[in-house]
């Protein structure tokens, strides 16, 4: 984590450690470059995105926790991003171009939570029908589903 | 899009829908599909026919009920998602697993992966032609079943594991029966192999066909024997062992070919290595010992213990209404199902129910390089290239 404050000091807004797995809160305009300095540098080589995980906290503002799972192949680490987006828009940059994997993802994300991002190639719902209203796991939406 | 000049005029690509009733797309799944002839131009998976809001249902439920439910996401190896649920709940919580647990916890998961990749031979082998195998990778799943139901009282949806150890403990006699049925398995894979390893047809319809590079395989974050087959040595129980799987000696298996041949080589050579370690399980396994950690107020109390001491009986009743309270924070654990990473994010807000579970599921981050492996090829073998994915549906829509 030193090697990213060193790069860019705001690219790192907070570190959290538990269980043995370090978090890195990014702020969101920060995503893509730090996605690709992690993914690029030949000694960190994260070129493998494991997971794409939203987090809805609803009523707590930022409302929304987008958390990126890394793997770097070769040292053998893992390494999870955190993102906070606000629930009146939820917006970020996708991420597709450093992690083709994260296509599929991302478009759960917005089918599941409403989270757009930006820059994705085909941005539709993916598991709901395409004609649902409603983002099914966020959480004011009940449990039971409306009939 | 190619257009072709034709008397009649130009001619443009078919659209064909396959799916999401198909005997060979394994589920409820749709590829729509754009032909020029018989070549496959685009591919486009469509899913969500078997979307039951597993993840939304474990928000409403504590987490020794959420078990149940991880049963129905890969339901051709129930015992694999129990393991990563509970894995990740033990991990959150932060307590330890008895080693004697432990070790019959990698037993029955590899009793799993053995019986899943029978499946995937058997349903790969029939969509290919070659109707005996599957007949007989069924024939030997059954003895597997039979042990299941022996343990677990289940033969599929077992949930056998719990958050401290296993549900209940083993019946007598069950580590014989593994020992009789796994001793005559290395001459059932021999006969399969004998059957297709050098088969004409089966090379023909598979050297070559779905090939994945390993840049490729790596973007589009690809693992499992997929991975595996493109070259890439990345195995969790190797390079992130959890459950005492270090303390076992197993290979892991790569191959360069990168197509279906190579990963029906890694996966046949997987199913022979399951075997060495449920081997080495069953003579590592002590007759006698705890199977569930000693945790009160997060491991319910025995029954005896229930019935005969006034704790037993708080703590049984607090157990069974409220549930436990884990720490508050989020762990993400990983492990190897038979179909590739199967992660768990975990994410507690100090309440007795999970506040967001969700389950990276293999099949889900495979199907997205089906476009990959089919575009080029002939409809046929877009019909191996799904196979050797080895999908399962409920893991894909969850």
């Amino acid at each position: 984590m030193q090697r990213l404050r060193d790069w860019d000091p705001q690219a790192v807004a907070e570190v959290i450690d538990f269980r043995g797995e370090t978090t890195v809160v990014v702020p969101r305009q920060r995503l893509v470059p730090v996605s690709e300095y992690l993914a690029g540098q030949p000694d960190l080589l994260f070129s493998f995105l494991s997971d794409l995980t939203p987090v809805d906290r609803f009523p707590i503002e930022p409302r929304f926790e987008l958390n990126y799972h890394l793997l770097s192949l070769d040292r053998q680490e893992r390494l999870r991003l955190r993102v906070r987006l606000p629930g009146a828009e939820p917006v970020v940059a996708s991420v597709v171009s450093v992690w083709p994997t994260a296509n599929w993802h991302e478009r759960e994300a917005f089918d599941l939570f409403g989270i757009r991002f930006e820059g994705h190639p085909d941005l539709t719902r993916i598991l709901m029908p395409d004609d649902w209203e409603g983002h099914p796991l966020r959480k004011d939406y009940p449990v039971e589903g409306y009939r | 899009m190619t257009t072709i000049e034709t008397a009649a005029g130009p001619a443009e690509p078919m659209v064909l829908n396959m799916g999401p009733q198909h005997p060979s797309t394994h589920g409820v799944l749709r590829v729509i599909l754009e032909l020029d002839g018989e070549t496959v131009l685009k591919a486009k998976p469509v899913i969500g026919y078997l979307h039951t809001g597993i993840e939304k249902s474990c928000e409403d439920k504590t987490y020794s009920q959420c078990i149940t439910l991880t049963d129905r996401i890969d339901y051709l190896a129930p015992l694999s998602n129990n393991l990563a649920f509970c894995l990740a709940a033990e991990k959150l919580i932060g307590i330890d697993v008895p080693k004697r647990a432990q070790y019959i916890r990698v037993l029955l998961t590899e009793l799993t992966r053995f019986a899943s990749h029978l499946v995937w031979l058997g349903t790969h082998a029939i969509d290919l032609g070659a109707m005996s195998v599957f007949l007989y990778c069924f024939r030997e799943r059954e003895e597997i079943l039979k042990i299941l139901e022996y343990v677990s009282g289940q033969r599929m949806m077992t949930s056998y594991f719990r958050i401290g150890g296993l549900a209940l403990e083993p019946p007598p006699g069950w580590l014989e029966r593994v020992q009789r049925v796994i001793d005559l398995m290395p001459g059932h894979i021999d006969q399969y192999e004998d059957l297709l390893t050098e088969n004409r047809i089966w090379i023909a319809r598979t050297k070559g066909v779905g090939y994945l590079s390993a840049k490729d395989a790596i973007a589009m974050g690809v693992s499992g024997p997929l991975l595996r087959a493109s070259g890439v040595p990345y195995d969790i129980r190797k390079v992130f062992p959890y459950s005492s799987y270090d303390e076992f000696d197993f290979e892991m298996k790569t191959a360069t070919g990168g197509d279906s041949y190579a990963r029906y080589q890694v996966r046949v050579a997987e199913m022979r290595e399951s075997l060495k370690i449920i081997r080495q399980a069953v003579d590592k396994i002590p007759p006698e010992g705890p199977f569930r950690a000693e945790l009160p107020g997060i491991v319910p109390p025995s029954r005896e213990e229930m019935k005969t001491s006034i704790e037993g009986l708080i703590y049984h009743f607090k157990m069974f209404t409220e549930g436990f309270a884990p720490p508050r924070g989020e762990v993400y654990q990983a492990i190897e199902s038979p179909r590739g990473e199967l992660g768990v994010f975990m994410a507690s807000d100090g309440s007795p129910k999970p506040y967001r579970v969700k389950f990276r599921t293999p099949s889900f981050v495979n199907l997205q390089s089906l476009p990959k492996l089919c575009e080029g090829r002939l409809i046929a073998d877009a019909v191996t290239c799904i196979g050797t994915t080895d999908i399962v549906l409920g893991e894909v829509d969850r």
